[in-house]
């Protein structure tokens, strides 16, 4: 058995504006542990056997890890820019591998049927052409170039427009997505999802984002979000198998799941294996 | 008339959805449930001490039970929804109008523990939503030996809005209702009734192509 590379890497565990002194018990791969504010204001995160774990505040969310973080939390230079909304969208649970959870939030070819008139419509169901790497320096899988036609891309949008859209995965369990942003041209609106591992198969699920949208009340933005999410859900619940296949032979993926190909590569090559299948059953 | 909502709630999502078959407009006015806990909130509490959502607005009438909704936006709008043509069936849309609060105690409540981490003793709660689903599918069940297939005749009223959305989303909590065939396929029926609107995880129908025939090209 090899070690669990992921124990390292930096998880959500709370909404920031949520953390009070009496707390939240909650789990990161297994192990139960404690958030909540101490004495000096700041985020406390105990672990099973009482130690305290790292901790930090970044993106609207309280990260920490049961190992020993060698980087500091991934960046999102774009979040800090002035003038953006900052959205908490509040957690949602799902019974499904936390790497389920992120490799469909990479996928676009479900849009037209699950999220039907908001994300994706019938007959536009075309995935053109995109491109997909693994950026070495950054140690990180990006997806360019994603076009699709989505009736209601955006709260802010009015009427179906043609999106564009980035897609870049930092860590194993979390995913940001950088689209079109209808009021400023030019910029792009920061989707991102958060997902805390709970177990290999269940996960709390963190989404945040950073927008250019003066008009849309709060309320709107995080309602948008949370159907999106949910109409998710019960397909999320329901995959098989549930743990994701990293073996090839496990399925055959279509040009349109590229960015799901390179994740699970990506994925194998630094053994972040929780959550996941490594050998076809 | 103006609602009170939230997306994901299934009892805000019948006022929605009668609203939409009976041909209402409805002023929307989008509560943050979760997670703000607006609902929890002083001018929400103001209007309905208690703290629960939807509520509806129309004029000096404020309702906060759905049931009572369903009831106001038929009897405006779309007064066959009633069903109340005979005693039995008058009778028969009383008895599931009560019994859709044990759906919300038990279904709700475990979808809200296995969806929102909303406190709640999920075992319990599940066999409930079990024992309530299988007094549903078997009341199905005898109305389809009557020829009928609604709850309290042969066409649809507000018992079967304020059944279906705990019962259709049971599964968000964690419920399947792979056991209950009389269930699917009124479900189906509903979501097949012109003007229906979806909520997340309630999906419409997809058209349906006719079967292919064996032996025909």
């Amino acid at each position: 058995m090899t070690r669990n590379t992921m124990i390292d890497g930096w998880y959500p565990v709370s909404l920031a504006s949520q953390l009070d002194a009496h707390g939240r018990r909650t789990a990161l791969m297994g192990e139960p542990i404690a958030v909540r504010r101490g004495e000096d204001g700041n985020a406390k995160v105990t672990g099973g056997n009482g130690r305290d774990l790292p901790t930090c505040i970044r993106y609207g969310h309280v990260w920490s890890s049961l190992g020993d973080p060698q980087k500091p939390l991934f960046a999102i230079p774009e979040a800090d820019q002035p003038g953006r909304r900052l959205v908490d969208v509040g957690v949602v649970r799902v019974r499904c591998s936390p790497l389920r959870a992120v490799e469909n939030f990479l996928d676009i070819a479900h849009f037209p049927f699950v999220h039907t008139d908001i994300l994706g419509a019938e007959p536009h169901t075309e995935v053109q052409n995109y491109k997909v790497e693994i950026r070495e320096d950054e140690d990180e899988v990006w997806a360019t170039q994603v076009k699709f036609y989505q009736p209601q891309a955006a709260k802010s949008a009015e009427g179906g427009i043609t999106t564009e859209y980035m897609y870049r995965v930092p860590a194993p369990t979390c995913s940001i997505l950088y689209k079109t942003c209808p009021p400023r041209p030019g910029e792009w609106d920061v989707i991102t999802l958060f997902v805390q591992p709970l177990a290999e198969d269940l996960c709390d699920v963190w989404p945040w984002m950073a927008l250019f949208d003066d008009e849309t009340p709060m309320t709107d933005l995080i309602h948008f979000q949370q159907t999106i999410f949910v109409q998710d859900r019960s397909i999320l619940e329901n995959q098989i198998p549930g743990l994701l296949p990293l073996d090839p032979g496990m399925e055959i993926p279509t040009r349109a799941d590229l960015t799901s190909v390179a994740y699970r590569r990506w994925l194998k090559r630094h053994g972040y294996t929780y959550g996941a299948q490594l050998v076809a059953q | 008339m103006k609602l009170y909502d939230y997306v994901l709630s299934p009892s805000c999502y019948k006022a929605r959805l009668m609203a939409a078959l009976a041909g209402v407009k409805l002023d929307i006015r989008p509560v943050d449930f979760h997670p703000g806990a607006e609902h929890r909130g002083p001018e929400l509490m103001a209007l309905n001490p208690a703290g629960s959502i939807p509520i509806l607005e129309d004029g000096d009438l404020v309702l906060t039970e759905s049931s009572a909704m369903l009831v106001y936006l038929a009897a405006k709008a779309a007064p066959q929804w009633l069903g109340n043509d005979t005693a039995g069936e008058a009778a028969r849309v009383q008895q599931w109008l009560s019994f859709s609060h044990r759906l919300t105690a038990s279904l709700g409540a475990a979808r809200l523990h296995e969806m929102l981490l909303r406190p709640g003793n999920i075992d319990v709660l599940q066999g409930q939503g079990t024992t309530a689903l299988r007094e549903l599918e078997a009341g199905l069940v005898e109305q389809h030996i009557r020829g009928q297939r609604f709850l309290a005749s042969d066409r649809p009223s507000v018992a079967d809005i304020a059944c279906f959305p705990y019962v259709a989303l049971a599964p968000d909590g964690g419920v399947s209702l792979d056991p209950y065939p009389a269930i699917r396929l009124w479900s189906r029926a509903i979501r097949g009734l012109d003007g229906f609107i979806e909520m997340p995880g309630i999906h419409r129908l997809h058209e349906l192509r006719p079967e292919p025939v064996p032996g025909e090209a």
